[in-house]
């Protein structure tokens, strides 16, 4: 080892993540910063229409102040009722479609043909939005909640069974290694070298998915799905800002408490 | 008794990892395993209870031959060979008791391990051992609360749990303290000569298999290169096994362990002093 003498003032500079070469740097960099100021300019603001909005917004506002949970409560009431078990029951479904699907397309346990086809479904789920699913399951099976259900349901299996996947792929190898060498089969495997590792995440992500799920509800009864959703739209074609407002609100509420309650289950769980 | 005949195992990534190894380990031999890294050790024990597929030669349990087997013939001859692992490889958020249990999985149907319902018999063994092993207080602790010897320990027991007739053990002393260590090799012995267990051991630290084995395979780049009593390992053997400048290097590195463990006992004794004066 050659030993350097020790010398002062010697300087550093923090070395760059992305372009090494300083040229680059400042021709790029600048270049996104033009860019960005000429995108602004380009945009056509109609100072008319945004006073014009301002005035409805604040009709809007003015009705959420004074949200009205009395007027139309039986409606409201049935919303958030049919949201609830259109969430639920799109849960639960969901998660007994998605486990078998996310096991099937994990690469360290499953054969390739499964795989395969696991995989697919889970990219042929993925690939739309909620919206466009539901708009579809609305055409299939007429207006109410039943789309509603098989859409939630639907997309659940996307994010549930690959998240699972991507968790199982990642799990400690040599737990599962130990439980091959005892003679054990397949299923034994599975039950114990892999799920007691992914058990939590799955816990948390369920809960999470359940989320998601009351959210999505109140957006796809929007495009004919049913549950609160069609009850917001519904109050909103009619001009009726307070039960809007109302529903709104209790909208917030739910997914607040469910979030607390998720929260506090999945560090239970840890 | 174990029969390992021209065992050759190449690696798709090109790597030759066994080059035509032989030799028999007989009933309630303990045979230790030494050799630098890469040298092919961890891919031998593996290839006998095949988690590695061999590329060429047979390996013979009691007469039966392993390689060649496939689906529950496999599976059948696995749950005979007990296995310990370096890093413990326990499932970690499993009770000890279950660790222990899942020794049996090559033996009971898949309904009895997913409820948890073992046959009398398998509790009354795993309990059994469980004393054994001195763990007897932490039945249903987590795996994970243990301390690295304790783990080791619930290791041990979850391979006798398979009734095994041949014993694999890959680097128990690894991650462990010296003195657990010598307390785990211990005690990895005296179950195989309790039992007449043949067992093969890998082990990076060579003085330690010599306190402890009855018998040494030196393993250099896939070939072996020694075999015979742990007495016979002088220095020319393991010049033959290391290399002379590891070999050398190894040396100077024990020596300097056996100081700090020395000069931790002094401190430890000088420190014992100092608070018997406060007191």
């Amino acid at each position: 080892m050659s030993a350097t003498p020790p010398v002062a003032g010697r300087r550093w500079r923090r070395p760059p993540l992305f372009i090494q070469s300083r040229l680059w740097r400042w021709v790029i960099y600048s270049g996104v910063l033009v860019y960005l100021v000429l995108a602004v300019g380009s945009l056509e603001v109609d100072w008319q229409r945004v006073y014009a909005g301002l005035e409805r917004a604040q009709r809007f506002i003015g009705g959420f102040l004074v949200p009205d949970f009395v007027t139309r409560s039986d409606q409201i009431w049935r919303g958030m009722v049919e949201s609830l078990t259109m969430t639920v029951c799109a849960t639960v479904v969901g998660i007994a479609i998605s486990v078998p699907i996310g096991i099937g397309a994990a690469r360290n346990i499953a054969p390739w043909p499964v795989r395969v086809v696991c995989r697919a479904i889970i990219a042929v789920s993925r690939a739309f939005q909620e919206i466009v699913i539901a708009i579809l399951f609305v055409a299939m099976f007429g207006f109410g909640p039943f789309a509603g259900f098989v859409t939630l349901s639907f997309t659940t299996i996307g994010f549930l069974s690959k998240l699972l996947a991507d968790d199982i792929e990642e799990i400690d190898e040599s737990q599962a290694e130990a439980t091959r060498a005892t003679g054990a089969g397949w299923w034994q495997i599975v039950n114990y070298g892999v799920q007691p590792q992914v058990m939590p995440r799955l816990i948390g992500l369920s809960l999470y998915r359940l989320d998601i799920n009351f959210r999505e509800s109140a957006v796809i009864g929007i495009v004919g799905a049913g549950g609160i959703g069609a009850t917001l739209n519904t109050a909103m074609e009619r001009y009726d800002y307070d039960t809007a407002g109302a529903i709104l609100l209790l909208i917030i509420l739910l997914v607040m408490a469910a979030e607390y309650g998720s929260s506090h289950i999945r560090k239970w769980i840890q | 008794m174990l029969r390992i005949d021209a065992l050759d195992k190449r690696y798709k990534t090109g790597d030759h990892a066994l080059k035509g190894v032989s030799f028999t380990v007989e009933r309630g031999q303990v045979v230790g395993l030494i050799g630098p890294s890469g040298a092919g050790k961890s891919t031998l024990i593996r290839c006998i209870n095949r988690l590695v597929e061999s590329s060429r030669g047979k390996v013979l349990l009691n007469d039966v031959e392993i390689t060649g087997m496939s689906g529950s013939g496999l599976r059948r001859m696995r749950r005979r060979i007990g296995m310990i692992f370096q890093e413990y490889a326990l499932v970690e958020r499993l009770t000890v008791m279950e660790n222990v249990l899942s020794g049996r999985l090559g033996y009971v149907p898949f309904w009895r391990s997913f409820l948890r319902r073992y046959p009398q018999a398998d509790v009354d063994k795993a309990f059994a051992l469980l004393d054994r092993v001195g763990l007897t207080d932490h039945v249903d602790k987590r795996a994970d609360a243990l301390s690295g010897g304790q783990r080791q320990r619930v290791g041990i027991a979850r391979a006798l749990e398979q009734d095994p007739e041949l014993l694999l053990v890959d680097e128990p002393t690894a991650s462990l303290d010296p003195k657990t260590s010598r307390q785990i090799m211990r005690l990895i012995c005296e179950v195989c000569r309790e039992r007449q267990l043949p067992a093969i051991i890998n082990i990076h630290d060579v003085s330690l298999a010599q306190m402890f084995v009855d018998r040494i395979i030196g393993l250099r780049a896939g070939e072996v290169v020694f075999d015979g009593p742990p007495d016979g390992l002088d220095h020319a053997a393991l010049t033959e096994i290391y290399g002379e400048e590891d070999w050398n290097q190894m040396r100077a590195e024990k020596e300097e362990d056996a100081r700090d463990e020395e000069d931790a006992a002094a401190f430890e004794a000088t420190r014992r002093e100092r608070m018997e004066g406060i007191a």
